[in-house]
């Protein structure tokens, strides 16, 4: 009822609300966007031709920003007046909420039959072919990571690491022991997992923020220590020669022992991107299936359990050492199956592939997709993952408006995309609310 | 032991830098109880105006080092502190009530914008100084010729610092902006029924945070005669690092922390290896937190159900 009353109130405040108000803000915006800006965008300085800095005056360009901050101060002002007070519905209404669990219903195999036919539609497109293996490589990682971090509400700020130790298992023990991909797989899932563990004993008394940061730490080191172990992973130049993936022990190459031969069909590169396109899809829907299952047995429930809040979860005899542990194991073997994947794909890893920015990332299409959503995390990972390609062009900008993208998404839907909670014991009918209802606790 | 005492005084010096961003981090963590990542990029920001404001005043013609040190160090100040208002405003505000989680990536989200605005705006590459401040003092001469230097730029961060945090604890001690800051880490709600502008408050807790930042950015840029657009992400987790170190929300506990963290990376730097003293920094974060959680002076952290 109030908030009814607050709407009908909106378009009085809006009419009171003068150009005046809106001039002076947009004022005081500018003046503000001007001293920013004076130095760093008005001055340019570059090392000079004989070794010291010069510098060049752009006042061009700053006037050009200030107008822009003028003019998009106004632009925010009049939308806001358009649309009024902005406030999420907690509780959503029922016709909408069938909608939503019919799309639902339908929305996800339509897009996996969709994913599965894209080699047959796109076979000649390598471009698309190469994108949708990249986007399916950040689909696994984000639903690996949304173990840690949706489900059992870790905040890992580190998952690159884990992603790293996948492809170096992979790579280091496939250029020294010529292990085939099939055994190292499983190997580089079980030595990330190990890793996981091993993150997981010290920061098990830690929670939210200083938890985040460890974790960031822990990925840093990992990352520290591949660069400089030279000897082991060969530092900054990385380990090349990785073996592509076989087909169960064919090769797909030409000649007469390559995958092609054998079906007795011309070779052509574009089958092996097509078999890297069901590996990872595979591989992803095996990540998936994993979380479905697991958040049906106890220790799913517990990590959900352990999220909303901790306390609770200790009085109720549930051991949170195991339950975080195994939440910590389970997202980092995922983690390095997909960093295995990522060294056969590329056929070369360095440590540059691994930063935190990477980290950042995965963690973005997670909370992006509304934090334990399987849904959710893959319709963020193809919004991000193809926002970036679409900036492909615009290269030095890409970053910033990738980090202008993250904090305005925030604003707008600090809950992700599909922010709701969908248990898995309901009684009488299944409901799924608004996860702004939730108060988590500090996991 | 001649080694040794110039190691001291490296790390010393570094360990004031370090702090100074360090109280950046603990200020807002105690009063917002959010990490700002971006502090780390207005570290950089503000090495990048100090820069260019210095670059300017030579380029007119001043000659005279003192005046100029203060110029740069005051303009760089003022517009830095902005930064750090401007990102409050646009990142953190909106989010002052929401979940634990979104004014965290909303920071990350704002380091990437700091960080890549320096890239575009100022280009990707290493922008060195020539030494503006030279000369020095030898303390201590000894046979086989390694002598124990203190140079003129070290004198001069230390004193800044000491300075700095003299005014500063004397601001948080002693004037009502501090009062105001000190009733809000306690309880922002009952604060705000007593009469405390909370928005305000927390908007001063970032300036301030901001333009310390910005003296440590000058500092850098000093003492190493570089800046470089990447250079805020290392040097903003050590200093958080150091901030855990010293408890978190604790002012001098942030001092100490950055000391302490400087020390041991300059002394780690000079007796094991230069290339794992990020590695010895970052385990030490790890060892404290599980050892010692709140840090050497920190308050524990009791939870209420």
């Amino acid at each position: 009822m109030a908030k009814l009353a607050h709407a009908a109130a909106a378009p009085a405040a809006a009419a009171t609300v003068g150009v005046g108000f809106i001039l002076k803000k947009a004022l005081i915006s500018a003046l503000v966007a001007l001293v920013l800006f004076s130095l760093m965008i008005g001055v340019r300085t570059e090392a000079g031709p004989e070794g010291g800095l010069i510098y060049w005056t752009r006042f061009g360009d700053l006037a050009g920003m200030v107008g822009g901050v003028f003019v998009g101060s106004i632009v925010v002002e009049l939308l806001r007046m358009w649309w009024g007070p902005v406030d999420t519905a907690k509780m959503m209404p029922a016709g909408a909420r069938k909608t939503l669990g019919l799309a639902g219903r339908v929305v996800a195999p339509a897009l996996l039959i969709f994913t599965v036919l894209v080699p047959v539609i796109f076979y000649n497109q390598r471009y698309i072919l190469d994108l949708g293996i990249l986007v399916l490589t950040y689909v696994m990682l984000g639903w690996g990571l949304n173990i840690v971090v949706g489900l059992a509400g870790l905040l890992d700020l580190g998952y690159v690491a884990f992603y790293a130790v996948g492809a170096y298992s992979y790579a280091l023990l496939a250029t020294n022991f010529g292990l085939s991909f099939w055994i190292c797989l499983p190997l580089a899932g079980i030595l990330a997992a190990f890793w996981g563990v091993i993150l997981g004993f010290p920061v098990l008394r830690l929670r939210g923020d200083y938890l985040a940061i460890v974790t960031l730490a822990f990925g840093e080191i990992i990352r520290l220590v591949i660069i400089n172990w030279q000897g082991l992973t060969g530092g900054p130049n990385g380990v090349s020669g990785i073996p592509r993936p076989t087909l169960f022990g064919i090769p797909l190459s030409p000649g007469p022992n390559g995958l092609a031969a054998h079906l007795g069909i011309p070779f052509s590169p574009t089958h092996r991107l097509v078999f890297l396109f069901y590996l990872i899809l595979i591989l992803a829907l095996i990540t998936n299936w994993a979380t479905i299952r697991l958040r049906r047995l106890p220790i799913g429930r517990a990590w959900e359990a352990l999220r909303e809040d901790e306390v609770a979860c200790r009085a109720l005899g549930i051991n949170t050492t195991t339950t975080k542990l195994t939440a910590f194991a389970t997202g980092a073997l995922f983690g390095g199956f997909a960093g295995a994947f990522f060294a056969t794909r590329q056929g070369f890893i360095s440590p540059e592939s691994f930063t935190f920015q990477e980290s950042a990332l995965v963690l973005a299409i997670v909370v992006l997709g509304g934090m334990g959503s399987q849904l959710g995390v893959a319709l963020a990972a193809v919004a991000l993952i193809g926002g970036f390609e679409l900036f492909r062009g615009l290269d030095q900008f890409r970053m910033l408006v990738f980090g202008m993208a993250m904090v305005l998404l925030m604003i707008w839907r600090p809950r992700g995309l599909i922010g709701h909670r969908a248990p898995t014991v309901y009684l009488q009918h299944k409901q799924a609310i608004s996860s702004d209802l939730v108060k988590e606790g500090h996991g | 032991m001649d080694y040794f005492a110039q190691q001291l005084i490296n790390g010393l010096v570094l360990g004031s830098i370090y702090g100074l961003i360090a109280i950046g981090y603990t200020m807002v963590y105690g009063i917002v109880g959010m990490i700002n990542f971006a502090h780390g990029d207005i570290f950089m920001i503000g090495g990048f105006i100090a820069l260019i404001s210095f670059l300017i005043l030579v380029s007119f013609g001043l000659t005279f080092v003192p005046l100029i040190l203060l110029v740069v160090l005051l303009v760089s100040m003022a517009i830095t502190a902005l930064y750090g208002w401007t990102v409050e405003r646009i990142a953190y505000r909106p989010l002052r009530h929401s979940f634990r989680l979104a004014p965290m990536l909303s920071a990350i989200g704002m380091s990437f914008v700091l960080m890549n605005y320096a890239q575009v705006s100022q280009g990707a590459r290493v922008k060195p100084v020539p030494p503006i401040i030279t000369g020095g003092y030898t303390l201590h001469e000894s046979a086989d010729g390694f002598n124990v230097q203190l140079s003129n730029v070290q004198i001069l961060v230390v004193v800044t610092t000491v300075i700095l945090l003299g005014i500063f604890t004397w601001l948080v001690a002693k004037t009502r902006l501090g009062r105001d800051m000190r009733a809000c880490e306690q309880d922002q709600t009952m604060a705000a029924l007593l009469g405390v502008d909370v928005d305000r408050t927390i908007s001063m807790t970032f300036v301030i945070g901001a333009a310390l930042a910005s003296v440590a950015g000058m500092m850098y840029l000093l003492y190493y005669g570089l800046v470089d657009f990447s250079m805020g992400f290392i040097a903003g987790i050590k200093a958080f690092t150091a901030a855990v170190l010293g408890g978190i929300g604790s002012l001098p506990g942030a001092m100490l922390g950055g000391l302490l963290i400087g020390l041991i990376e300059t002394f780690w730097s000079a007796y094991f290896s230069v290339e794992y003293k990020d590695v010895a920094a970052f385990s030490i974060l790890i060892i404290v937190l599980i050892f010692m959680p709140t840090g050497l002076l920190g308050r524990p952290e009791v939870e209420k159900v």
